[in-house]
């Protein structure tokens, strides 16, 4: 049914026709509304036999979600930002426990400085810690995306984390087509664990394991991360078959089969390059698009394949590997090893500074001309760098970064130090 | 300025010079955020009040505060401020302790700030006992992200995580910190400032942890949902549920009012300041070297 909704909301109804049956959450920003409104569907009766904890942390939440899951239940919780980063241990316990747990990350920069708004610097701080994560372009995406996620992770035994952005999606109004219990029901069975804790048969979960196995066991994730590379385009078609809707599976290329330029970014940022790449093919550039959806697993061979025919790659990501440039970067040039193609990377929206159409096409034809700087910074203003680095190379005592930039730019009181 | 010196001056009245809250504020920064109502700002109010009435050079004091509500008023605070990662003002506070023992520490709190994520921070500050003075502003629920139930919300209140109405019960924060070993610990309503400020004067001034818990009031968010009053209401209500007992005395029970939190100093626990005693320790070993 078509719905005029916040993403936030849509997200919390598609979680509650998926039934889990603990929901656990710390509030934190940009994530709340999506707790705020599963409270509310377990209090009307629409989440089935669900249980709903408000938590002390993150580190709790996510550490009753495992208890939950470890017991046999479908367990869900959400988070952002120092949220995510404060549960980093746990985040790694529930995948090395293979439990099957989802989570959605409304993407938020990290601090210091303190930032709520939108970058992909948390959930690409754990890009490694054995989750799969999915990536939404859309609030439609969003929607189905947790459904598929629930279904591969109890599927495989590995939890997935749904990353979308935060503002961008999570409170923007716009129209979503929420599925309906029955759909969802057909889709998504009853959760089977693998494995369970229970007095009957028992086991033991989180065994102490030595040098003699531990490289096996770390395998073994690595094998179902594997084996998800296979799943994920198997679960989004069969998942078109019922909602009549494809997120794409690994990875959508967008007017990309025969563009010279092809530019690999994910979440919403995606919807703004497809406009860039339409105009800029209306003026004759030779441009496409490739949105990667599942970034853990990386599907290396996939994106290969879409990138066979480019002369260049532009890289545009939310996030920064300090000293090196990108983060996903390093992964497409993986996908490309062997090849000469060379890759820009475009680091952009970092702190939710926006991503506009004019930028990007500016630093797209730069790109195309091949003269485009290895890393390229979005619309950075230098003028700002260059008097900050002067400042802190006349004295020592400078004056805090942050606080001397807002001077700068005259949104505090005060001439910088 | 000596720990002797700041004591010396809080047994006095006034300071020689009138109060002007206006020149502890950093007026840059305003508009503040705080809604129209909040009690932080009276709270924040008595901290300056209290600071300046001791005597205490803008420029000896370090401010550390988490994030929230509470945690946005060391911003608006023209001293040594320290905007830290949530929960962990008082862990930040106890290494700036550690590194300056001349600075004046004071850590501004919330209930979620300081009984939830950071808790665990909170009873070992009490412990260790550092020279810090921790103000917590307890409003009974996270209101900067849109009111959420926090550790100290009142059984069956309504927030936007309880929507059947809070089942959990709330913490005593005092107790707790009285019962982990800090060494001086009180409670007051925002609406009786100048006690408010009194009892702060006394935390300040005392050699060790101190925890201050301010009965605040969240009217935007909090107070609408429960149908709580508007904030005169409210404070005065806050007023009414406490049981004032004579400053520094005796908590006498009142069985008309069983459920109500005695306000004033609820104890004091003459312990060693930790700071000092490591630092005697670090020097008796040099010794024996």
């Amino acid at each position: 049914m078509l719905k005029q909704i916040e993403g936030s909301f849509a997200v919390a109804e598609a979680i509650a026709l998926c039934r889990p049956e603990v929901i656990c959450a710390y509030p934190i920003t940009p994530q709340t509304h999506i707790v705020e409104r599963l409270s509310e569907l377990v209090r009307t009766g629409d989440v089935g036999n669900c249980q709903y904890i408000n938590v002390e942390s993150e580190f709790a939440a996510l550490s009753v979600a495992i208890g939950a899951s470890a017991a046999g239940a479908r367990a869900y919780t959400a988070t952002s930002s120092q949220g995510l980063l404060f549960m980093a241990e746990a985040v790694y316990n529930a995948s090395g426990l293979g439990l099957p747990i989802v989570m959605t990350i409304g993407n938020r920069a990290i601090g210091a400085p303190i930032n709520i708004w939108n970058d992909h610097s948390d959930s690409m701080a754990l890009r490694d810690a054995g989750w799969i994560q999915l990536y939404a372009e859309t609030n439609q995406d969003a929607v189905d995306l947790h459904i598929q996620a629930f279904r591969l992770a109890e599927q495989l035994s590995v939890p997935v984390m749904v990353c979308e952005d935060g503002f961008i999606l999570t409170h923007a109004c716009e129209q979503v087509d929420m599925p309906d219990s029955e759909q969802v029901d057909s889709y998504l069975p009853p959760f089977e664990p693998v494995q369970v804790l229970d007095p009957a048969e028992p086991i033991t979960m989180g065994a102490m394991v030595g040098p003699e196995a531990f490289t096996e066991v770390r395998y073994l994730a690595h094998h179902k991360h594997l084996r998800a590379i296979e799943v994920i385009p198997e679960l989004s078609t069969e998942f078109e078959h019922i909602f009549g809707r494809n997120t794409g599976g690994l990875i959508e290329p967008y007017r990309s089969e025969d563009a010279e330029t092809v530019i690999v970014a994910l979440g919403s940022v995606v919807g703004t390059i497809k406009d860039v790449v339409d105009e800029m093919r209306d003026e004759g550039v030779s441009l496409g698009a490739v949105k990667v959806v599942s970034f853990r697993p990386f599907p290396l061979l996939a994106l290969r394949e879409a990138l066979q025919n480019a002369k260049r790659v532009i890289v545009v990501e939310k996030c920064l590997a300090d000293g090196l440039g990108g983060i996903v970067v390093g992964s497409v040039r993986m996908s490309l090893r062997g090849t000469s193609t060379p890759v820009y990377t475009i680091i952009a929206g970092l702190g939710g500074r926006a991503i506009t159409k004019k930028s990007l096409r500016r630093a797209f034809n730069e790109a195309v001309a091949d003269r485009l700087e290895d890393p390229h910074f979005l619309d950075l203003d230098w003028k700002v760098i260059d008097h900050e680095l002067a400042r802190s190379q006349e004295k020592r005592r400078s004056g805090p970064i942050a606080e001397n930039i807002l001077r700068e730019l005259g949104l505090v009181g005060g001439k910088p130090v | 300025m000596t720990k002797t010196a700041i004591k010396k001056n809080a047994g006095k009245a006034s300071s020689k010079n009138a109060f002007d809250v206006m020149s502890y504020l950093r007026h840059d920064l305003f508009p503040h955020f705080l809604c129209p109502g909040c009690g932080h700002g009276i709270a924040l109010r008595a901290l300056m009040w209290a600071i300046h009435e001791l005597e205490i050079d803008k420029d000896r004091i370090a401010i550390v505060s988490g994030i929230g509500c509470s945690g946005r008023l060391g911003a608006y605070i023209d001293a040594n401020t320290f905007h830290t990662t949530h929960g962990r003002p008082l862990a930040f506070a106890a290494g700036l302790k550690l590194a300056r023992p001349d600075l004046e520490v004071i850590v501004i709190t919330g209930d979620g700030d300081c009984l939830a994520i950071g808790g665990n921070h909170l009873i070992h500050a009490c412990r260790r006992n550092l020279d810090i003075t921790c103000m917590m502003l307890n409003n009974e629920v996270y209101g900067m992200t849109g009111g959420q139930v926090s550790p100290t919300t009142s059984e069956d209140r309504y927030t936007t995580t309880t929507p059947l109405g809070n089942t959990e019960a709330a913490f005593d924060a005092c107790r707790l910190a009285e019962a982990a070993g800090a060494g001086f610990v009180g409670r007051e309503v925002t609406v009786q400032t100048p006690t408010l400020k009194n009892l702060l004067k006394d935390a300040i001034a005392y050699n060790g942890f101190s925890f201050i818990e301010v009965i605040s009031d969240c009217t935007e968010i909090y107070g609408r949902k429960n149908d709580l009053g508007n904030s005169p209401e409210m404070i005065l209500s806050q007023k009414s549920q406490m049981r004032p007992n004579s400053y520094g005395g005796v908590i006498v029970d009142e069985p008309f009012r069983p459920n109500a939190l005695p306000t004033g100093v609820l104890s004091t626990n003459a312990r060693p300041e930790y700071g000092e005693t490591y630092r005697n320790a670090m020097a008796s070993a040099k010794r024996k070297k």
